[in-house]
């Protein structure tokens, strides 16, 4: 992976991810019973980072894996650590993702959050910083420093504003994913200093650890499994995204997180942070260490399809709305990790756009518990039935999103999960199989529990009378069903910016080691990280970029 | 020696009793740094407490000379000079509240701990000298660190001190009297305990082993070894179950203690460096989170109850995000100095190849956040009482806690120069 300069000439990414953080500044300035005030500038402020991020997809480069809008500093140059952001077509729909749903996740909070509204608005604030600084960071211990920054807020959220047990739940979900981290902690500190002793140059730079060959003869003997540094670091990694994504057999905060989490964290969760998980696989596991997941190919796949099916039919049996969304979740995330590991163009852009889709058609389920929530004070199926009735637009809406969810052909999810099959069937067919049953039993508890809450005689007297929604909720769930379409739709500009940087990540998984040898004398000729002014190369022209790698290419480099 | 020779800026004093080295200038930074923060901490708590001023603030000062001796000594005749001058005070300082039964008993149980361990350490003094026909640092290291010289009595004299200096750094299992003595002892003594004698402790401990004994690092590194794991696992384990916070931090203390030993593990020159990093943002954070302690004990409340700060972030935002700095920094979570200094700790013993012990370490940082987190959730997420929290009015305390938190935010978001520092300055010790 190369890497290119900032296009527009602005440190547009440090822009999109701090713009957040100075609204929380802003907030603090602002009387915590002004609470009219305090909402709408979050909302204002969120909403101004999704503005600054519309420019990214307009001025990405489809044509290249390189990574863009680069900014580089010397943060602490002791141990190597830089200041380094960029983006490149696997976190751009993410980064996207992330500043489409925060002002949703604010819009939806309007009502629902009525004491301590300014501790939650920063709160929320702070977690967009961290989130979007997870995807746009390329240097390890910047990536690591945002990946735990998130949680703390996200503890807040939960712990603060969630419903019955939600300081058992907060607790619950720090502690797991905080166990996670330090333990890929150490998985960073080992390729720090492995890549550091080979190339003499010990450096935190994602790009240039990519580019070292990590030893992959077995070094211990594991219950009868021999595995090698590549293996065993990998594993590091992976247990730290796993828990997030989470994969069976570690999604076991992920219903307890979810259920008691206010609305805007749920949203936030399900759509954003678990695809953290993803995200870290497809970034770090897959291009740094190609043998190690190649290795490990049988592990996923049957973690996968465990967490396809388990999750569908924990679904069935839920009473609790929220719970059976979360438990969804888990049956998704695993179409996801079993794309990324069929290691084939469809499976992996499939995989992302599933990351995509999910984001926003689970993130829509929950605004649509939230908004059946705020009303009745409740999630138990039993408590509702009918509620089309007094509620149609909002049972359209809920259907839309349902559908999506569903993977219904002319919305989102049909794309995605459509891709990850087809990259699933060519490697095993069995693969493509058992995921499909998924796809049934997800169509199943979806109608059912649409028919269990909107179809049939209204039977509580409290539902006779509900309001619909107001313009405020149809403004959280519109935008998102317009995506859906879109996607659903015509995907192709969707697909079309992540081709080139899924293409890359494939052919070194497929490479392996052998095609890193020359990457890495490269790395440690190339220079060290320049002096400490953001974005050097300013204003470069996209089609120069486009002669430039090509040059680079016949060079011999990737 | 070679490593001697590296080291940038030295002096020798009083016939090469006293050094003055990168490494000592950078503990004594630290120390002094406590010093003046816990005075300011203690300003309002000795009015309130009608304790003598002068006194009180004299032993402080008298203390941290001790200190700073220690981290000076290139001598074991020094060492003892320095180490006695701050234990003294201290004992002194701890049983400062005369007519409270739990800081008598924790005054009393210091005294005869730290008293049977100074003599621990004389006599591994006093079998080294025994050996190497000196009390001087390196004239030690010449004699014994040539060829394989093991003999039961050095292991003996190792032992000893490594006993000795355990006590005062209060690793397991010589820690027993560290909660008792922190939970009756005033506030502010408590902070400068933690802040800079256990400190000085492990700054003597570096220095004599990596100085005077680096022919027997196998042994002491593995003893070490097995303290840090022991230090840190029972430190947080038990620190789980503690109702009363200064015994909670005692705890943490002592967990902390268990990381630090890493250093020592490692033995080279990261991980010196780490140690001294790791030294000066844990006495920022640590005093911190003590004077906290304080800011909530005024009249009879002493504060010293996790409950105590039972809806805190509704009574005063501000503090409430003081004390959540420190807790986070404390269990390692970024942007705060504790991540930057644990990362650096982490990193010099992976860079060594002491993969599990790191292992060890990284689950206990994860343990001790459900500690921690247990003061931030009783702060933000319970109601304030209806009697709400009065909190003391004392400008010097307010400017003492936003020094340790502007420091504490500050090496994690900016650790570069210190860092730097901090490296530079083992270069003495470690090659």
């Amino acid at each position: 992976m190369t890497e290119q300069g900032n296009i527009l000439g602005i440190p547009i990414l440090s822009l999109i991810t701090f713009l957040p953080l100075v609204g929380v500044v802003l907030l603090l300035l602002v009387g915590r019973e002004r609470v009219r005030v305090i909402r709408n500038l979050a909302f204002l402020v969120s909403l101004a980072s999704f503005a600054a991020s519309l420019l990214l997809p307009l001025y990405y480069d489809r044509s290249t894996a390189a990574v863009q809008f680069v900014e580089r500093l010397n943060w602490i140059p002791t141990i190597g650590v830089t200041y380094f952001f960029g983006l490149d077509g696997i976190s751009l729909w993410l980064v996207m993702l992330t500043t489409f749903l925060s002002p949703i996740a604010v819009l939806c909070s309007y009502e629902s959050i009525k004491h301590r509204t300014k501790e939650f608005y920063i709160f929320l604030l702070i977690l967009e910083t961290g989130m979007l600084g997870v995807f746009v960071a390329l240097d390890f211990f910047l990536f690591y420093v945002f990946w735990e920054v998130m949680l703390v807020p996200m503890y807040f959220l939960i712990g603060v504003w969630g419903s019955d047990r939600r300081l058992y739940s907060a607790i619950k979900f720090f502690l797991y994913t905080l166990f996670g981290s330090v333990i890929m902690l150490l998985g960073i500190l080992a390729v720090y200093f492995y890549a550091g002793g080979q190339t003499g140059r010990y450096t935190f730079d994602v790009l240039q650890l990519m580019r070292v060959a990590y030893p992959n003869a077995p070094v211990i003997n594991f219950l009868g499994v021999a595995l090698s540094f590549q293996d065993l670091v990998w594993l590091a990694f992976a247990l730290s995204f796993a828990i997030k994504v989470p994969m069976f057999p570690f999604h076991t905060w992920l219903p307890d997180a979810h259920t008691d989490a206010p609305t805007a964290g749920s949203v936030i969760l399900a759509g954003v942070l678990l695809k953290m998980g993803t995200y870290g696989f497809i970034r770090f596991n897959l291009p740094m260490f190609p043998e190690a997941s190649q290795h490990f190919v049988p592990l996923i796949f049957v973690l996968s399809i465990i967490a396809i099916i388990y999750g569908a039919m924990v679904c069935m049996v839920q009473p609790d709305m929220k719970r059976l969304i979360a438990y969804s979740s888990v049956s998704h995330m695993g179409f996801v990790m079993l794309g990324m590991f069929a290691f084939n163009p469809q499976g992996v852009q499939g995989s992302i756009l599933q990351m995509i889709n999910h984001g926003l058609s689970t993130g829509g389920l929950f605004l649509v518990v939230g908004l059946i929530y705020d009303r009745r004070h409740t999630r138990l199926i039993s408590e509702l039935g009918g509620i089309s009735r007094p509620m149609p637009v909002y049972a359209t809406l809920f259907a839309i999103i349902m559908f999506a969810s569903m993977g219904l052909p002319g919305l989102n999810g049909f794309i995605g999960e459509f891709l990850i099959l087809i990259g699933a069937f060519q490697v095993r067919w069995w693969w493509g199989a058992f995921a499909v049953t998924g796809i049934i039993l997800g169509a199943a508890y979806m109608l059912w529990l649409y028919q269990r809450t909107m179809f049939g005689e209204v039977t509580k007297e409290e539902n006779k009378s509900l309001p619909d929604l107001d313009a405020r909720e149809m403004a959280t769930l519109l935008p998102i069903i317009a995506f859906c379409f879109w996607i659903g739709l015509y995907p192709a500009p969707f697909l079309k910016a992540m081709e080139a940087s899924v293409a890359n990540v494939i052919q070194i998984v497929e490479k392996g080691a052998a095609g890193k040898a020359v990457g890495a004398k490269q790395a440690a000729a190339t220079g060290q990280v320049g002096n400490p002014v953001i974005a050097k190369v300013p204003d470069r022209q996209v089609a120069n970029l486009g002669s430039r790698l090509a040059a680079l290419d016949s060079k011999g480099s990737r | 020696m070679v490593r001697q020779a590296a080291a940038p800026a030295r002096a020798l004093a009083f016939s090469g009793l006293h050094v003055v080295d990168n490494y000592a200038n950078f503990f004594k930074v630290v120390f002094l740094l406590s010093a003046i923060i816990v005075i300011l901490l203690s300003a309002r708590t000795l009015q309130e407490q009608e304790m003598p001023v002068g006194e009180f603030n004299a032993l402080l000062l008298f203390a941290t000379l001790g200190t700073m001796l220690m981290a000076s000594a290139a001598d074991l005749l020094s060492l003892f000079v320095g180490l006695e001058t701050m234990a003294v005070c201290t004992y002194v300082l701890c049983g400062f509240l005369k007519r409270d039964q739990r800081c008598n008993e924790g005054a009393l149980k210091y005294l005869l701990m730290g008293a049977f361990s100074t003599g621990v350490v004389l006599y591994g003094m006093v079998l080294l000298y025994g050996f190497a026909g000196s009390t001087n640092l390196e004239a030690i290291a010449r004699t014994i660190g040539m060829g394989t010289f093991r003999n039961p009595a050095l292991l003996m004299a190792m032992v000893l001190l490594a006993a000795g200096f355990g006590f005062k750094i209060a690793a397991v299992p010589f820690h027993m009297y560290l909660p008792d003595m922190y939970e009756g002892a005033p506030t502010p003594v408590v902070a400068f305990m933690a802040g800079a004698a256990e400190l000085a402790g492990l700054a003597v401990l570096v220095r004599v082993f990596l100085l005077a004994m680096p022919g027997l690092q196998v042994d002491w590194g593995l003893l070490f070894w097995v303290l840090a794991v022991l230090t840190m696992t029972i430190g947080n384990l038990v620190a789980i179950a503690q109702a009363n916070i200064k015994r909670m931090l005692a705890y943490s203390t002592i967990a902390h203690m268990g990381y630090l030993l890493i250093g020592p593990v490692v033995g080279s020159q990261l991980g010196v460096a780490a140690v001294l990093f790791y030294s000066l943002v844990y006495a920022c954070m640590t005093i911190g989170a003590f004077g906290m302690v304080i800011l909530l004990a005024r009249g009879t409340v002493r504060g010293d109850q996790i409950d105590d700060f039972t809806g805190l972030a509704q009574r005063s935002p501000l503090a409430a995000a003081i004390m959540l700095l420190f807790l986070l920094s404390l269990t390692g979570i970024p942007p705060t100095a504790g991540f930057v200094g644990k990362f650096y700790l982490f990193a010099a013993a992976v860079d060594a190849g002491y993969i599990w012990l790191v292992l060890i370490a990284v689950i206990n940082s994860a343990i001790s956040l459900f500690y921690y987190m247990r003061v931030v959730m009783v702060m933000y997420m319970r109601d304030l009482p209806p009697q709400g929290i009065v909190l003391s009015r004392s400008p010097a305390l307010y400017l003492a806690l936003l020094l340790a938190a502007a420091a504490t935010l500050l090496l994690g978001i900016f650790p570069g120069p210190v860092l730097e520092f901090a490296k530079a300055s083992a270069a003495g010790i470690a090659g």
